[in-house]
């Protein structure tokens, strides 16, 4: 899976978690919860979106990789090549 | 229409979800309503069959207005409406004296006012609520756009805090609670359990006050017609953001008997129908006390308004870690600043002590909640 193939399957998670965000616009080196005003249960949402669709276990010691959308993909994209999987 | 918050005057019903003739139990949603808080499902609170729909849909109608009839499973018909909102005037008219003036001082007609006192009186409450509301048979609302939702739910949000603060007496307490327990078992717990039923701390805090409530029942209770009903069951409100700006505070049913993960199950479930519709008319008549929590935020300390007819509202700011003293050493623990903000009319500050004191204790042993 393609870094870009990565990113384009977390924007979706992240629709469906905050539908009425404007992910076009969305500042991927920038804190996503200052954002689009996501909150804890946001971020655990997130992840446990990110497992359903990645199937990657996501410890909750990396939750803070996830604090902005390139942190978030290059942590996933850095697990897949390793083929860390649950 | 049921009253699904402390302010609220009329609803519109949006679609029936079951039909005359159907049966009925108790919990079952039989209709949909649109209010400032969203759209709720109204649930029945008796068992039957549905005899008369009254209102069709579209129709924007006052608070405690009849919405259909039931014919109870036994002989009696019954109205199906809010159990504290009698759908019908009592036969003989009973308001109080300070009641009276109000209605008289805002061109208020008594007899058409629907008491709320658990002996069918008009209160104040009753009288404002009547002069606010629109006319009955108004026609249905059009399409609101999302800044007139705002504006409503800010309106009806003044209209609750406004009266909060201009009824009730509150009083403030707070306290510093050592967090340290909490979190280390917190993050020991959360790498055993899988993604999906990882703990918020949040769902510790909740816990710990709905275990508290049982500890100081005085806090579990409403103030409704100038005195205090007590609740049997702890239902304990979540204030919930909502992502286009106001707030709603929801009930987690039954917060006290619940494990860990099944009330995190609920906590994730409640908010995601507070942010996208689907809240239960129980839901937002139930709560006996807020929780909130702005340590996301950055804030300290969190003194809340009391949501009326609610008693106290406990606030929780984020976690700092300060120089704390452990058996007359002194080393750095992450610590909480809770808040209780309550009702003098329910309760004294002893009262509201002994509750923040339980609600530390309970959390200092965070394997036993």
């Amino acid at each position: 899976m393609t870094k870009d193939e990565i990113r384009a399957t977390a924007l979706r998670v992240l629709g469906d978690i905050a539908p009425e965000a404007d992910l076009a616009s969305l500042k991927r080196d920038v804190d996503l919860r200052e954002q689009r005003d996501l909150d804890s249960m946001d971020i655990l949402n997130f992840v446990v979106g990110l497992h359903a669709a990645f199937g990657v276990e996501i410890p909750e010691a990396d939750y803070p990789r996830f604090a902005t959308l390139d942190g978030g993909v290059e942590y996933l994209t850095a697990r897949l090549a390793a083929g860390v999987r649950r | 229409m049921p009253i699904l918050g402390a302010d609220m005057t009329a609803g519109t019903l949006v679609a029936w979800r079951k039909q005359r003739g159907d049966a009925v139990k108790r919990g079952d949603i039989i209709a949909e309503v649109e209010t400032d808080k969203g759209l709720i499902d109204v649930e029945v609170f008796v068992s039957g069959v549905v005899e008369q729909i009254l209102v069709p849909p579209g129709a924007t109608v006052p608070t405690g207005t009849v919405l259909a009839r039931i014919r109870e499973e036994g002989p009696a018909p019954a109205a199906v409406s809010q159990p504290a909102a009698p759908a019908t005037a009592p036969a003989r008219l009973r308001i109080s004296p300070a009641a009276k003036r109000l209605a008289d001082e805002l061109g208020v007609d008594p007899a058409t006012v629907s008491g709320t006192a658990p002996d069918g009186a008009i209160t104040r409450e009753d009288v404002e609520r009547a002069a606010a509301r629109p006319a009955a048979g108004a026609p249905a609302a059009a399409p609101r756009g999302e800044a007139d939702r705002l504006m409503r739910m800010r309106q009806t949000i003044a209209a609750a805090m406004a009266r909060s603060k201009r009824e009730i007496p509150h009083y403030y307490l707070a306290t510093t609670i050592d967090m340290h327990r909490a979190m280390t078992w917190l993050a020991e717990e959360n790498l055993r359990r899988p993604v999906t039923e990882r703990l918020l701390y949040g769902v510790l805090l909740l816990k710990a006050v709905a275990l508290a409530l049982r500890e100081v029942p005085e806090l579990n209770a409403v103030w409704r017609g100038g005195q205090v009903v007590q609740s049997e069951a702890v239902h304990v409100g979540v204030a919930v953001s909502l992502r286009g700006g106001g707030l709603v505070a929801p009930a987690l049913h039954d917060a006290d008997r619940q494990g860990l993960g099944n009330l995190m199950r609920s906590f994730r479930d409640l908010v995601q129908r507070a942010r996208t519709g689907g809240l239960r008319s129980s839901e937002l008549s139930d709560p006996t006390i807020t929780v909130t929590s702005l340590g996301e935020q950055g804030v300290e300390s969190v003194f809340g308004i009391v949501y009326p007819p609610q008693v106290a509202i406990v606030g929780f700011g984020r976690i700092v870690e300060r120089p704390w003293s452990v058996d007359g050493t002194l080393v750095s623990r992450r610590v909480v600043t809770a808040t209780l903000s309550a009702d003098h009319r329910v309760t004294d500050g002893h009262r509201g002590g002994r509750f923040l004191g339980a609600v530390d204790r309970l959390l200092q042993e965070p394997g036993r909640l």
